[in-house]
């Protein structure tokens, strides 16, 4: 099957929201496991790899959690549906590069995903829309476990999970939120918040992992050490990090909007405008201007602008997803033009943006 | 600017910055030192120091011998390229100069979180195994032997298991 006609649509995507959508966007737990006595596939030769894969796809592909799902070597994706798939977050940009050797497993609602032959054999998360982080622990716990039984885990009695990079060891578990933040950035308070949140032990990433910049005020807070602390330790220490960011961005975007209403009112105004009218947008700024309309939506300033609408945009302006909405490969600069043209289509239609006096 | 080795004085000629946490790290490095880190040569870079921290992979060296993985053949020199172990047996035979590092890493060195089921079972009868090799020899110790015999059986109960369980 072609990866296009297996994803759902952006729109669908777009509509279901999860708990505290207002600033969590979404939550991820991913686990990396190996197999037992196979070279990880960085250092295996081809051969190896390619066995390794032939063996463990077809295993995660029959699991019950994958039934209609959709499978698919990499060398069989093309370069273009690869991009698709990260700016899902269902591969990262490091997998999108691998070749032959190298596999995906998608369920059917792209809840789970396994990356076979990453950095390490498996590399499976469950994503899950808004706050739900414990959920999305119990999705991967259980797929997890079903696949114990087929496939014979590289564990050690005190090391726990063995994983390529030491920096995984013991559960291998990362666990994720990605938090839309303006108020705190427009109030200027974020990097007392990235501070406090790295001492706490936890990494703060921008949209894409690591390396990345926060575009569109968009944070992802994960969890570094992985070794000498249970699962549900690092699960329950990251949901409450995560509480606490969404108290403080509340408290940012209730202040602006007592203290600073003006200044709120004109960015956000400001960004609808540009958006609704430019003729070149890029990604970054598309990114950045969504970013303030979303937050104009959740405080109640466009009377007839979903969030479902402005998250959609979010994912249909970014480079793959817009040339398979235009149905070609376009440059740079044309991506900026049809980025622009698709905008104004949807946001001119708004009627009322309503600012209290 | 001096190099920032901390038993070198020479002139620091090589500049790296790299980016921890949110935080720009600078590190200046005389021509000499920058040799032995490998900086000079981009190919042979401590890759393992950037991604893992500064130190890392010095962590590994300072352990002393060079040993191989006999499973895959890795050594010592390609953790420092790479930053990452070969196989699941380079922990092992690499648990001594990893030990360190995996301290500073991680909350703790001991693994606390979940098991595989099937090898649940086996480290639960390690376990007791363990408990009752310890409580047989406390009971022979003070001659209680009526004690030890019933220990002795229950130990040869335990070794059953596995077996009967391979039949299944």
């Amino acid at each position: 099957m072609e990866l296009l006609n297996f994803l759902t649509s952006s729109a669908e995507l777009s509509s279901g929201s999860g708990p505290e959508d207002h600033v969590v966007l979404s939550s991820r737990v991913r686990l990396a496991r190996n197999v037992n006595g196979v070279p990880f596939p960085g250092r295996a030769k081809k051969k190896v790899r390619q066995e390794a894969c032939d063996t463990i796809k077809p295993l995660v592909s029959a699991a019950s959690a994958m039934r209609g799902g959709f499978t698919a070597g990499m060398e069989d994706l093309k370069a273009l549906d690869k991009q698709l798939l990260v700016e899902r977050h269902l591969i990262s940009r490091e997998h999108a590069a691998k070749g032959g050797g190298s596999a995906l497993v998608l369920n059917k609602d792209e809840t789970l995903s396994v990356m076979v032959n990453e950095e390490d054999h498996l590399r499976m998360q469950a994503l899950m829309p808004g706050m739900q982080i414990k959920q999305a622990w119990q999705k991967i716990d259980r797929f997890d476990t079903s696949l114990e039984k087929k496939i014979d885990y590289g564990y050690d009695a005190s090391y726990g999970y063995l994983t390529a990079c030491p920096t995984n060891l013991g559960t291998g578990i990362r666990v994720s939120a990605m938090l839309h933040l303006p108020g705190l950035v427009l109030a200027d308070q974020v990097n007392q918040i990235v501070q406090a949140v790295t001492k706490l032990g936890h990494a703060v990433r921008g949209l894409y992992g690591e390396g990345t910049e926060a575009l569109g005020h968009i944070f992802q807070v994960s969890n570094q050490m992985t070794l000498g602390e249970s699962e549900g330790e690092i699960i329950e220490r990251i949901h409450k990090v995560v509480l606490q960011i969404i108290e403080h961005e509340t408290n940012a975007r209730a202040n602006l909007q007592q203290a600073k209403s003006k200044e709120l009112y004109n960015h956000v105004g400001r960004a609808y405008g540009v958006l609704a009218n430019a003729h070149i947008v890029s990604s970054k700024e598309s990114m950045n201007q969504l970013s303030l309309i979303r937050l104009g939506v959740k405080l109640g300033m466009f009377e007839d602008l979903e969030v479902a609408v402005v998250d959609e945009l979010f994912l249909v302006t970014q480079p793959a997803h817009l040339q398979q909405f235009v149905g070609g490969k376009l440059s740079g600069e044309e991506r900026d033009v049809h980025r622009a043209n698709l905008l104004r289509d949807r946001l001119s239609g708004v009627k009322s943006v309503q600012f209290p006096k | 600017m001096k190099c920032c080795q901390s038993d070198c004085e020479n002139e620091a000629t090589v500049h790296l910055t790299e980016i921890v946490n949110g935080q720009m790290k600078k590190i200046d490095l005389c021509e000499e030192c920058a040799k032995e880190k490998g900086v000079t040569d981009p190919q042979g870079f401590a890759l393992a120091d950037l991604l893992l921290g500064l130190g890392a992979s010095s962590e590994m060296d300072s352990a002393g011998m060079e040993i191989e993985c006999p499973t895959c053949g890795f050594s010592q020199a390609d953790f420092k390229k790479t930053g990452r172990l070969g196989c699941s047996t380079c922990y092992t035979v690499f648990s001594e100069p990893l030990e360190g590092m995996l301290k500073q890493m991680h909350k703790g060195v001991q693994h606390i979180g979940k098991v595989p089921k099937a090898l649940r079972a086996k480290l639960d009868i390690t376990k007791q195994r363990g408990h009752l090799n310890e409580q047989l020899h406390k009971a022979i110790e003070t001659e209680n032997y009526e004690e030890a015999a019933r220990l002795r059986d229950q130990l040869k109960e335990l070794e059953a298991i596995p077996a009967s369980k391979k039949e299944e």
